[in-house]
């Protein structure tokens, strides 16, 4: 078995080509394992742990510009990748991509499609306000998918926007839906009244996807950033959205949706809420509702699609409601074949919004937990990388995407920390997410499934038994399939819910009596 | 501001996509005209000097 690097000078690739790159790679006979990276700090000690680079001078000096493929195999597969890695990093043309040779930057772009009108914007966060700011002053709205821009150059762009009556839409913006369009994650859902703002990615695709599955839809879908709420930036992208979903003669409800957001922030949005023309709906996760509002309040993405739902003169869907009852007859079914010691929760997460929901529901029972991306009142995990009693882990947050793509696209963090959870003998439950969607793994379930199935039967083995419990974020009309997917889950003995909420609440009620038991 | 912004909700978009490639190719599969930019880092990488270098031009 041979191992080594191979450095290509100034080569640039989105972390999602590099991923793919990889997998085929990876497939080619007489291969074991393959990574393509981009030389990173980051990215370069993480191979050095595999034992990868030692000695290598081209590989110690790799840059973010560089790009490193790290080679596991027989030698002469190892060899021939590395002595012509070309072939493997070609591009093919996308569908309809149009002609053969693409414009190097968003000016020479703008020459060929003037009619331009919104920039995605997805490269590394050192860059992306750089790409932002010339589409504001080209005139575009931006959707900014990238993390790890600075919260300055947020406030300073989304200024600049509403100075130029444009909207930008992030930075760490996972969807939006805007003339019918899905951008980033989003999920197929039909069009129809409910209007929605969101400082939540996978928020704004748990509550489109319900309302899809309800037999309603969405007019447009506005994410703001998960930052924008906060007294820093004072909601400048959020007050523009309520604006635009106010004057839209397609919206029916104006939704809004996020954490709680800071205090001034809070009050704005609130106030314009209550004078906005059409009826308005709250969630804000994990808050108390306010005093006298007049604004319908929601604490979870499921009242928020009743209420959004009723507001809209829609029926009410049965599957929003869970029987707390059945729920914790469930629950103790699922806790009668624990083994002594086992008695704790660990949710890992790919949507950071449903993790967030989570704590949100544990705390509705007046329940602890860390989390990596705590709600207030919940401990912070001193280690990310370390669970701790009952634990809920955002695998999208900044520190696990540096420089790889977003869990729902790539498994791999996942993976191992499912594996790291399974081998902890306190584990009870695990609770996981599957998010579906146009960008999205084209299997999130089967991704997981391996690693769920060798994780139950390492607690099997030890004498006890583990409890997986999941919800699915999606529609049938995703190409994953909403029922294919919780089909799958099933049959490996997953509990699937109809919603993250409902999961949490499963959760929570074996939380609860595994703390009555005392275990 | 407010025409503008209902613009974007009204108007069916054109768009320019400046990174991840899927992006794109998810929204022409839905069948939107996209612009995809083959981005590569300015100025050797420095983000710093590529605000300098667009603030002198």
């Amino acid at each position: 078995m041979a191992r080594r690097t191979v450095v290509l000078k100034n080569r640039y690739y989105d972390s999602v080509f590099l991923m793919q790159a990889a997998r085929r790679i990876a497939a080619r006979p007489g291969m074991r394992d393959a990574s393509a990276q981009l030389g990173t700090p980051a990215n370069r000690q993480v191979l050095e742990g595999l034992g990868y680079g030692a000695g290598d001078r081209d590989f110690q000096e790799a840059g973010p510009n560089d790009l490193v493929l790290a080679l596991e195999g027989e030698a002469a597969a190892v060899a021939a990748v590395a002595a012509d890695p070309e072939p493997w990093l070609a591009r093919s043309a996308g569908p309809g991509a149009g002609p053969a040779r693409e414009p190097r930057s968003l000016a020479e772009a703008l020459e060929r499609r003037p009619d331009c009108s919104v920039a995605l914007v997805s490269v590394p966060g050192e860059h992306a306000a750089r790409e932002a700011r010339a589409a504001l002053r080209a005139g575009l709205h931006v959707f900014l998918f990238s993390s790890n821009v600075p919260v300055e150059e947020e406030l300073a762009l989304k200024l600049e926007a509403r100075d130029r009556g444009l909207l930008v839409m992030g930075p760490d913006c996972g969807t939006a839906h805007l003339g019918g369009a899905g951008l980033g994650f989003a999920n197929a859902v039909r069009r129809g009244p409910v209007g929605i703002v969101a400082a939540a990615g996978t928020g704004l695709q748990e509550f489109a996807s319900l309302v899809h599955r309800a037999g309603s839809g969405i007019s447009s879908g506005i994410g703001t950033g998960g930052r924008d709420l906060s007294d820093r930036i004072g909601g400048l992208t959020t007050l523009a959205g309520i604006d635009a979903l106010e004057a839209d003669p397609d919206t029916r409800v104006v939704t809004v949706l996020a954490k709680p957001p800071g205090p001034a922030t809070a009050a704005a949005v609130l106030e314009r809420l209550r004078r906005c023309a059409k009826p308005a709906v709250l969630c804000l996760l994990g808050a108390r509702r306010p005093e006298g509002s007049g604004v319908n309040f929601a604490a979870t993405i499921d009242e928020a699609v009743g209420c959004a739902l009723a507001a809209a003169g829609h029926p009410r869907p049965d599957f929003l409601d869970a029987d707390p009852a059945a729920l914790r007859a469930a629950a103790a079914a699922e806790l009668a074949g624990l083994a002594p010691g086992q008695r704790f929760v660990r949710g890992l997460f790919s949507g950071g919004t449903l993790c967030y929901q989570a704590q949100a529901v544990f705390a509705q029972a007046g329940l602890a937990a860390h989390a990596n991306a705590p709600l207030p009142g919940m401990g912070e995990l001193p280690d990310p990388y370390c669970s701790l009693g009952h634990s809920f882990v955002d695998l999208g947050a900044e520190l696990f995407v540096r420089g790889r793509p977003h869990p729902m696209i790539d498994a791999t963090l996942r993976r191992r920390r499912l594996e790291q959870e399974g081998a902890d003998p306190q584990v009870a439950v695990l609770l996981l997410d599957f998010v579906l969607g146009a960008v999205a793994s084209r299997d999130p379930a089967g991704d997981l499934l391996d690693a769920v199935a060798a994780a139950r039967e390492t607690a099997r083995r030890r004498g006890g038994h583990l409890c997986v419990a999941a919800s699915v974020c999606g529609t049938g009309d995703d190409a994953q399939g909403l029922e294919a997917q919780t089909a799958a889950l099933d049959r490996a003995g997953v509990r699937v819910f109809a919603t993250g909420a409902q999961a949490a609440a499963f959760c929570r009620e074996a939380a609860v009596l595994l703390g009555k038991e005392g275990a | 501001m407010a025409q503008t912004l209902g613009g974007l909700l009204q108007e069916r978009p054109v768009f320019v996509n400046v990174g991840v490639r899927d992006f794109a190719d998810s929204l022409r599969a839905a069948g939107y005209d996209v612009v995809q930019v083959d981005w590569s880092p300015p100025a050797g990488g420095d983000a710093q000097l590529a605000v300098l270098l667009d603030d002198l031009l």
